[in-house]
């Protein structure tokens, strides 16, 4: 029960998206067609199980025996810079057909904030591993989702009389705040 | 002269929030209010002043291959420094930021400017880029900040600019303020109007 909480509360209530604004980056820019968005989704959802998996383990045995707490950016950011490129090469040589589908979206994800973002706030509200994994796994679904709801409303768009002013990222933008204006309707289902 | 652009082009020509669109999360989930994005503002320009003027003395030492990770590293430093000093100095507003303070590591802009600017000039114009870009950057949440806080809560910094009383004014505008500037749709849809005012304004 606990677990289906976390995940529909990171899914709909706190979209890391649209409530958490984590990811507004790849949110804006890989966002203009519906099979690129489904990629980026697949690629930030793998990096972001498997980064909040190492970033946790790190932080319990090694950071915190250490008592060097403060030193969690740094180690957190080196981490999932180094574990993207890792994921890189093994996708290349094991899985060429996922490699295809995903590689080009994976150097973006350095920079995704979510994946830290995430990684920091698995720390943060005290999840032990199971709990942050299942949380990392919702949030990335919870990212996807807004991608790809946010990626066929642009393609209707293109095909939209839209001022001159207002075109590319305010119209962009403006569809995210009615988007947020929705998910707000999801919030108090889950405290 | 040089020198003088180096430091205004930031603040407007190429404004990192209106015209390149960089930093998008801190900018939309800070502003809620005034002085929470005045204070991301400052505490992201102290980060780009430093990294900058510190990335531009190791460039030349830096092999190629590794000088993404690099200014990674040297970024995240500032971004702990930042970090415990605010944690020291000014409690409300680091739990009000929270999370968004170790991010400023992730903000395309402070890696952006040390890639396309600091590591081919040298340290006075390096920090005078930061220095302006971070300028740009702090007006622009300030501005955003100040107007969804208005809108908002009718106030900004906190001072109260409309009375709550609704007697003053037959307008139902002016009655009740419109909470949702403060969450989160608000963010969105009061910088699209921003972007799209000030490319308006630029294009003139």
């Amino acid at each position: 029960m606990e677990y289906i909480l976390i995940v529909i509360a990171a899914i709909f209530v706190n979209n890391v998206v649209l409530s958490k604004f984590l990811g507004i980056c790849p949110f804006l820019g890989v966002s203009s067609k519906i099979n690129t968005s489904i990629g980026m989704a697949g690629a930030v959802t793998f990096v972001m199980v498997i980064a909040t998996m190492v970033t946790f383990l790190l932080q319990r045995y090694i950071l915190d025996p250490l008592g060097a707490g403060f030193m969690q950016t740094i180690v957190f950011i080196l981490v999932i810079a180094s574990l993207v490129q890792m994921v890189e090469i093994i996708l290349k040589k094991i899985s060429p057909a996922l490699y295809q589908a995903l590689g080009i979206f994976l150097p973006l994800i350095t920079t995704n904030c979510a994946v830290l973002g995430i990684a920091i706030l698995v720390i943060k509200n005290n999840y032990n591993l199971l709990e942050g994994v299942v949380y990392a796994a919702a949030s990335a679904i919870g990212f996807g989702f807004a991608l790809v709801i946010m990626a066929g409303i642009r393609e209707q768009l293109e095909l939209a009389n839209i001022p001159k002013g207002m075109k590319g990222v305010p119209i962009a933008l403006l569809t995210a705040g009615i988007l947020a204006l929705a998910f707000m309707g999801f919030a108090g289902i889950v405290k | 002269m040089n020198r003088i652009a180096n430091l205004t082009r930031g603040i407007f020509r190429e404004n990192p929030t209106f015209v390149l669109v960089l930093g998008m999360c801190p900018t939309l989930a800070t502003t809620s209010s005034a002085i929470n994005g005045m204070g991301m503002g400052l505490a992201t320009m102290f980060v780009l002043l430093c990294s900058n003027a510190v990335i531009s003395l190791i460039a030349g030492f830096i092999p190629d291959k590794v000088r993404i990770p690099s200014y990674i590293v040297v970024i995240a430093t500032f971004v702990t420094i930042v970090d415990l000093l605010m944690q020291a100095y000014t409690q409300s507003l680091y739990e009000k930021l929270g999370i968004f303070i170790p991010l400023i590591v992730v903000n395309c802009i402070v890696l952006g400017r040390a890639e396309a600017f600091a590591n081919k000039n040298g340290v006075l114009d390096s920090a005078l880029d930061g220095l302006g870009m971070g300028i740009g950057f702090t007006l622009a949440l300030t501005i955003l900040g100040s107007i969804r806080e208005l809108l908002g809560n009718f106030t900004i910094f906190g001072l109260r600019v409309l009375p709550k009383d609704p007697s003053w004014s037959r307008a139902a505008f002016f009655h009740e303020p419109m909470l949702v500037f403060v969450l989160a749709p608000g963010a969105f849809i009061v910088l699209a109007y921003l972007i799209a005012i000030f490319n308006k304004i630029r294009k003139q």
